[in-house]
């Protein structure tokens, strides 16, 4: 009767989205992840008028491209994350489909805005790097196929996910850009071992790595000078990375003051691959430790969740991306104090670039979502009798 | 591990008896197996991520450590910092006989660009201009605001220029440290020194390369940095060369000489103690050398003494008596048949002056008679008289330490037939630098061992092989003073320093074959004191000429000695050489009866 009165009470199958989506997030790391979009924003305006004035261009162009970007990024992350992680991994599929495709068509239609390298497709007001959105896809797509060979009677996910890798590794390596090659290598060796990959196995790659570094630095010889300029102690202060450190030298503590830097008018890359020295030039030790706590906040409670999971393909998805973020931030700081050899690597949300903001949000909002707190059927262990 | 069975019969058996399915037994125990095997990868996956947290937090924890490191450290200035392997400056220096220096090095400054650190090119490229005007001021500024990142400037500069250039305050333009080779004494032994330039050039310094003379000849010695502090000490005495160089260049212009060699040796160790040859150069800032198709003999960078190859003429005769002698074929008083002239074939040998039909062999070196000496090789033989030459030096490039001489290979006549034994034998067809020369007359002053000719510093008596005999020796030394106090070279009496040497007097070679009549290359080889030889001299003047009396006289007796004679006269004392002062005539007791 009632129900003939009042209508139907509409069938909602559980939680409102919104409430459902604040109670299980991360909401520590997706803090993280909104500061560091911030301090990228408080970063570029420093590093990139320079930039933009060399462009013929308005001293703050490339701060509104970095907020209308951020935005759009921050947006994709947010919607992203409240997705299911059956329907992040259709999209995540679909999507990494579309980029495989882009990415081999890159060589027939693609630019390479006179850097040498073909990496971008022009849009006009814009451009795209697929490589980028290549990445997140791939570790859903990849985590999908290594999930599914651990179930009983399960397709050979793992050499077919191993051969795809080899595939956009090498296509990623003929543009050439051997950092992202490197990145999703890394992306899919650390799923595979996460996955349960056999100690054997694990030593015998560290062998092939060791042993293509050596092929590498023998037949490139853009390989060999970075190697050489990185085992050469003492350091050329008219290059890229004498720039860098002397920045950071000047920065000291407490850095030289916003707006005072010098970094920014010499070195080409300051507002993407060096940003990290504009930050000690210009805010001293103190922000640079910060950065470097946010990211390892966001990779390392990611991991720590991602521990709970019982979720094969859950579980690896999510360590992939986590680790690719971590990684890239690692490589790109680790560059500038010359811990690392040189290899151009943007920071993830803090560097300038339209594709790596956009993509690091979704990759970021993937990561979220994979991360929040579901049942893990805890009850039924306990009701079991096999809870720990 | 035990494995249970999917469908265990006693279970399966018992539920169809209950008449239930017993699928649902199977799908149960495969839900279990999946159930295990998942907790297995979930534990395995935790354990893996823990490593993988961990990693990551030190990897981040290094990268923090690291930045805390480097920027508590001192910043420093950016400076050019060369890569690769430090260019070894410090070249060694080079003194004389008693530790002066010959050459040494000066620290300069090079001067160049780094146009994009440059705050205004255009006004940089105008101070450079007013500073140095050599510059082209429209090239500096194409090269200042072009793509260039590296411009050389100037090589060197000194330090008021530098100051200059500092004052100019433009960042962009620095300045490398530049060692360069400096010859305090310019002129003086220039090619001995041979010279020096840069090699390998760095920002921070540049290689010191010899190019020439004992400079490119010791250059690994004077390279090596074991040798540091080391110096080379020639054999040269700085104020003899000074004095010889001096006396020659007055000598050359009285005489109207194009050029002129002079040669000082020790006969016993073979030391050059001084080498001159005009015209010379600065070795601080040599000249380039001559382009191809242009006579090199011209260029002040030859080194006449050493790379000069003159028919020597007269002054070889004395070989022939000696090796004469030294066979036993004759005896200074023998008598010689002279009448002339002695036709062979074509050929026609004759004397300058018709000296009579005979002559002595101390009468034959004193008028220099062609055609007494010419008599002599005769009975000598070409065989002979080769192999003595030869041991005189006069068949190989001198061994002297100067790169130059090594190229100066004696030119001898293809076929040594029986004339040109005889015309050898006074010094036609067979050219031989200078130094050959003074080597030989070594020889022959310090009783016949050969010596060979360094320009090192040696400690003691250096004598070779026997060439001649002491008796040879002496003999000719007695015949070379007549030559001086009877003979052709009469103008070579220094009062004090009793001189003995030959003069020789060669017409010169046109270059189609054939002499010219009125050029001559005039040389007097002479040794000091007569009675006990320390010192060769030689003196070569080319194409000299004296107009002093009414018709040119180009003999070496009137061109050469008087310029040897006057060398002689200031470097004796210099050389410590005490003058042998005649004894006071005595007044005499007359005895006067009456």
């Amino acid at each position: 009767m009632t129900e003939m009165v009042y209508g139907a009470v509409p069938d909602r199958g559980g939680e409102p989205i919104l409430p459902k989506w604040w109670r299980t997030l991360d909401k520590w790391s997706m803090c993280c992840v909104l500061l560091l979009f911030v301090i990228g924003l408080l970063l570029g305006l420093a590093s990139s008028p320079p930039l933009a004035s060399r462009n013929g261009f308005q001293p703050f162009h490339y701060v509104q491209r970095q907020a209308f970007f951020g935005g759009l990024a921050v947006i994709s992350m947010l919607l992203t994350s409240m997705m299911s992680p059956v329907v992040v991994r259709r999209l995540a599929v679909i999507g990494f489909l579309g980029a495989f495709v882009a990415l081999a068509l890159l060589p027939f239609f693609g630019t390479d805005f006179g850097k040498g390298a073909v990496r971008w497709f022009s849009l006009g007001f814009a451009s795209v790097q697929p490589s980028e959105f290549l990445k997140p896809g791939f570790m859903v797509a990849a985590a999908w196929m290594l999930a599914a060979s651990q179930e009983i009677n399960g397709p050979p996910g793992k050499l077919w996910s191993f051969s795809l890798c080899i595939a956009i590794v090498l296509m990623l390596a003929m543009q050439p850009d051997f950092g992202q090659a490197c990145l999703v290598l890394f992306g899919w060796g650390v799923m595979y071992f996460v996955a349960g990959a056999p100690m054997l196995l694990l030593v015998g790659m560290a062998a092939m790595v060791v042993l293509g570094g050596s092929l590498a630095y023998s037949y490139s010889e853009h390989f060999a000078r970075r190697i050489d300029g990185f085992m050469n102690p003492d350091l050329d202060p008219t290059t890229q990375l004498g720039y860098a450190t002397n920045a950071i030298r000047e920065g000291g503590l407490f850095g030289v003051g916003v707006g005072e830097g010098q970094v920014k008018w010499s070195l080409p890359d300051a507002h993407t691959d060096f940003i990290i020295a504009v930050a000690a030039e210009e805010y001293g030790l103190i922000l640079v430790l910060v950065i470097i706590a946010l990211y390892s906040i966001v990779v390392v409670r990611s991991l720590m969740r991602l521990m709970r999971e019982r979720d094969p393909f859950i579980r690896l998805a999510g360590t992939g991306l986590a680790c690719t973020f971590g990684v890239q931030a690692i490589i790109n700081m680790g560059v500038a104090v010359r811990l690392l050899p040189a290899k151009g690597m943007t920071l993830p949300f803090v560097s300038y670039g339209g594709s790596s903001l956009i993509a690091g949000g979704i990759a970021v909002g993937m990561l979220l979502a994979f991360t929040r707190s579901r049942p893990q059927g805890e009850i039924a262990d306990i009701l079991r009798g096999r809870g720990r | 591990m035990i494995r249970t069975p999917l469908r265990p019969l006693a279970r399966i058996l018992s539920a169809r008896d209950r008449g239930e399915n017993p699928d649902a037994i199977e799908r149960e125990n495969l839900r279990r197996r999946h159930e295990e095997m998942q907790d297995k990868s979930r534990a395995r996956a935790e354990g893996r991520l823990l490593v993988l947290g961990l990693v990551f937090f030190c990897a981040f924890s290094a990268i923090g450590a690291r930045m805390g490191v480097v920027s508590v450290s001192e910043a420093e200035e950016p400076e050019a910092n060369a890569i690769g392997t430090p260019i070894a400056a410090q070249r060694g220096d080079i003194v004389d006989r008693h530790g002066r220096i010959l050459a040494t090095n000066f620290e300069t400054h090079s001067l160049y660009a780094q146009p994009p650190q440059m705050v205004d090119p255009v006004a940089s490229a105008k101070g450079l201009k007013a500073i140095f005007p050599d510059l082209d001021e429209e090239r500096l500024i194409r090269d200042f605001t072009g793509k260039r990142k590296f411009v050389w400037i100037k090589k060197r500069i000194s330090p008021e220029q530098k100051q200059a250039v500092h004052d100019i305050g433009d960042p962009g333009l620095l300045f490398g440290p530049r060692e360069m080779r400096l010859y305090p004494n310019g002129t003086l032994a220039a090619h001995v020194l041979g010279g020096a330039s840069f090699g390998k050039e760095g920002v921070n310094a540049a290689e010191v390369i010899g190019v020439a003379g004992v400079e490119k000849q010791f250059d690994g010695y004077l390279r090596d940095p074991a040798n540091a502090g080391q110096p080379l000490e020639l054999s040269l005495d700085l104020t003899v060369q000074a004095a010889a160089e001096r006396v020659l260049a007055g000598g050359m212009k009285i005489m109207n000489a194009r050029g002129a060699a002079s040669i000082l040796m020790d006969v016993h160790t073979g030391e050059v103690i001084s080498m001159v040859s005009l015209p010379n150069f600065d070795p601080n800032d040599r000249p380039a050398p001559p382009t191809s198709g242009f006579d090199p003999s011209v260029s002040p960078l030859f080194n006449r003494a050493v790379q000069g190859l003159y028919e020597l003429g007269s002054t070889f005769k004395i070989f022939a008596v000696a090796q004469a002698m030294n066979l036993g074929l004759v005896t200074p008083e023998t008598i010689i048949d002279t009448r002339g002239p002695i036709r062979w074939g074509k050929f026609r040998i004759s004397d300058f002056h018709n000296y009579g039909n005979e002559l002595s062999v101390t009468k034959i070196i004193e008028k220099s008679s062609n055609i007494g000496t010419a008599r002599l090789a005769q009975q000598i033989g070409a065989e002979r008289q080769k192999q003595f030459l030869a041991s005189l030096g006069f068949f190989e490039p001198t061994p002297f330490e100067v790169v130059e001489s090594a190229g100066a290979q004696p030119l001898l006549p293809k076929n040594w037939s029986e004339l040109s034994t005889m015309t050898i034998s006074y010094g036609h067809g067979l050219s031989a630098s200078p130094l050959h020369l003074a080597a030989a007359y070594a020889t022959v002053a310090n009783g016949g061992h050969y010596v060979s000719p360094t320009i090192l510093k040696k400690e003691g008596v250096q004598h070779g092989p026997q060439v001649m005999s002491e008796q040879a020796s002496r003999d000719s030394r007695i015949m070379l003073r007549r030559v001086v106090t009877e003979g052709t070279a009469s103008l070579a009496e220094v009062p004090g320093y009793a001189v003995a040497g030959k003069t020789g007097t060669a017409d010169k070679p046109k270059p189609r074959g054939g002499y010219y009549e009125d050029k001559v290359i005039a040389t007097f080889a002479s040794m000091f004191p007569a009675n006990d030889p320390k010192y060769v001299l030689i003196v070569t003047l080319d194409e000299p000429s004296e107009n002093s009396g009414s018709e040119p006289r180009r003999t070496a007796g009137w061109t050469a000695v008087p310029v040897a004679a006057e060398m002689i006269a200031r470097v004796a004392p210099l050389l410590g050489l005490r003058p042998e002062i005649e004894p006071r005539v005595q007044p005499s007791v007359t005895l006067a009866s009456n």
